[in-house]
Parts: C-alpha cells; structure tokens; sequence
C-alpha cells in the first residue's frame, strides 16, 4: 500500500516510534529512523525492517532540537532515498516535575524537542513534499496535551502545541496536496511511561488498561492512507480523554 | 541574471505569454502563490542545477532572481 514511499520516523529506535517504522514497513515503506543517542537500537530496528519485509530502512543520529542539523540529515535522507513522503514526528522527551520547582532547563528542554523538534523537521521536508505535490506527516502528541497531567505541564504544553502546529500546518499545506493529522496517545506501555505507573489515571482508562505501541501504529497506518483526512487529532487512549 | 529561467517556468506554470512578465511583475498578479514560489526553486534546481533554500517572502521576479544571485555568492 505503501510501496515505493519513503516515510521518515523520528525517536524510531523504539516505543512508538519502533512500532510505526515496522508498521510502515510492513506496508511497504521505506525507512528512515531518526535517533537521539542509541545507535544499537536504531540499527536492529531498520535490520528487522528489511529483513522482514525487503524495504530499504537506514538509521540517522540527530537531535531533531537542533535547527540546522535536521536541516543536513534531511539533505542526507533525500541523497539515500531519492525524496521523503511520509513523515512522522514521534520523537519526545519527559522531564517530569511540579510546576511550581521546575527547572527552567527542563521546560525548554521538552518543548524544544518535542515541539521545536516537529517544526524543524516539517520545516525541512515540506519543500520535498510541495516538489512531489503530495506528503503526509504525522505527529505523535499525547492526551496530556489535550487534558493536561499534573507533573507534566512541560510535556503538556509541548503536546497542546503540537496540537496547534498540526492544524496549522494542515490548514496551510492542504491546498498543495499535503496533509498533516496529529496521533493522541493515551498511557502507552513503552519506556517512557514507566514513571506513569503509578499515575492515579490510569484507574480512569475506560477500558481498563494500558495501550500497546502497535495500538498507535494502526492509527499511523490509518493515517498514512487517510486521503481526505486533516487536521485531525485521533485519540488512541482506551477512552481517556473522551 | 536567472531572470530569462524564473520566467520561463513562470510561463509553464502559469500558461502566460513569457514575454509578458517583467523583473518588476509581482508573482501575485501571475497567479502564484507565496508556496508556488518555493515550488518554483525547486523547479529552478533542475533547470539550472542550483540548491537554494527560499527563506523569506518574495514579491517579484527580480526579488527571486536577487535572492539567488545573492545564495550564489
């Protein structure tokens, strides 16, 4: 379904953004993983990617924070893949802490990775997509952003922004034929969440449980076939936010 | 400089007569847009094998040929 595309995931090497990469994959997409620091990881995601379903996959070491070095991987990825179709910004950090200590650095440091992040790799692929007059990005915010979540307000202020830069990005690509959706996770096991366990929340899931990072790769594969869908926020949350 | 390639894309673009369009014509009164002209680079990159970044709004036709004479050094 997605032969011959090439689809961009950043924070790939695991979590969600593993779980996508091999969603794409399965689906025919080539893939480019961007990592932050876990080169091992991002390299066994894109082995298993062409391993199992013969797509090329490549790993990228990049702090998608940093304005101009996403700008060169970018250039990087159109040199080994000719173009970028889809891209999906999944790439993000916690620094958890009350609102009322928090370090400034660790405010700036979320919203920079979270939030900048998404609008410097958008930045830099959007040409890409005008030139092929189609692309699909996808970016990976939380129901923290739209609920907020006491002890996060960093990472809710990224996400809610995340929300914003969809719609508007949704709104000004359109006419050139590409779309832009938002993925709304709830409390996903991965990783990340580990220090969600003891969130009170997590008893008000209406279905009871946790999610499972493929549970947001379905929503991404939707997404990626979705052609007249967006500014769309889809919530993948067991009801959470509903 | 690039004047003679910016309007010969601008007239496949726009199907408008080439020897219509000036330095000084607007790309809003050619029917293009301010996403049009960072299409109209990239088409640009192929014709003559420049890679340049639009990085601010461009008015006119000569705004675009200054704004990469200027990349070029």
């Amino acid at each position: 379904m997605l032969k011959g595309k090439t689809a961009v995931v950043t924070g790939g090497s695991r979590g969600i953004g593993r779980a996508i990469a091999y969603k794409l994959a399965s689906m025919g997409a080539n893939i480019a993983v961007i990592y932050a620091g876990n080169a091992e990881a991002a390299e066994t995601v894109c082995r298993r990617c062409a391993e199992e379903t013969g797509v090329k996959a490549r790993a990228y070491q990049c702090d998608v924070a940093d304005f101009t070095a996403v700008k060169e991987k970018v250039a990087r990825i159109r040199a080994d893949f000719g173009t970028v179709h889809i891209l999906v910004n999944n790439a993000g950090i916690t620094r958890d802490g009350l609102l009322a200590i928090m370090k400034e650095e660790d405010y700036d440091a979320v919203v920079d990775t979270n939030l900048k992040g998404a609008f410097n790799m958008i930045r830099h692929c959007t040409g890409l997509f005008i030139r092929n007059r189609e692309g699909c990005i996808i970016n990976i915010t939380s129901v923290a952003g739209l609920m907020g979540n006491a002890g996060q307000c960093n990472y809710s202020a990224s996400k809610a922004g995340l929300i914003g830069l969809t719609k508007s990005a949704a709104r000004e690509l359109a006419p050139k034929g590409i779309r832009c959706n938002a993925i709304a996770p709830g409390f996903i096991a991965t990783d990340m969440t580990g220090s969600q366990t003891d969130n009170p929340l997590l008893g008000t899931i209406p279905m009871g449980r946790m999610g499972e990072p493929e549970d947001v790769a379905e929503a991404a594969a939707y997404l990626a076939t979705a052609k007249y869908v967006t500014g769309e926020v889809l919530r993948v949350d067991g009801g959470i936010a509903m | 400089m690039y004047f003679d390639a910016i309007a010969k894309i601008v007239a496949e673009r726009t199907g408008c007569d080439v020897a219509d369009i000036r330095p000084d014509s607007k790309f809003s009164e050619l029917g293009i847009d301010s996403l049009d002209t960072v299409e109209l680079l990239m088409n640009l990159e192929d014709e003559i094998g420049i890679e340049i970044e639009l990085d601010h709004k461009v008015e006119t036709i000569d705004d675009l040929d200054q704004f990469i004479q200027s990349r070029q050094g």
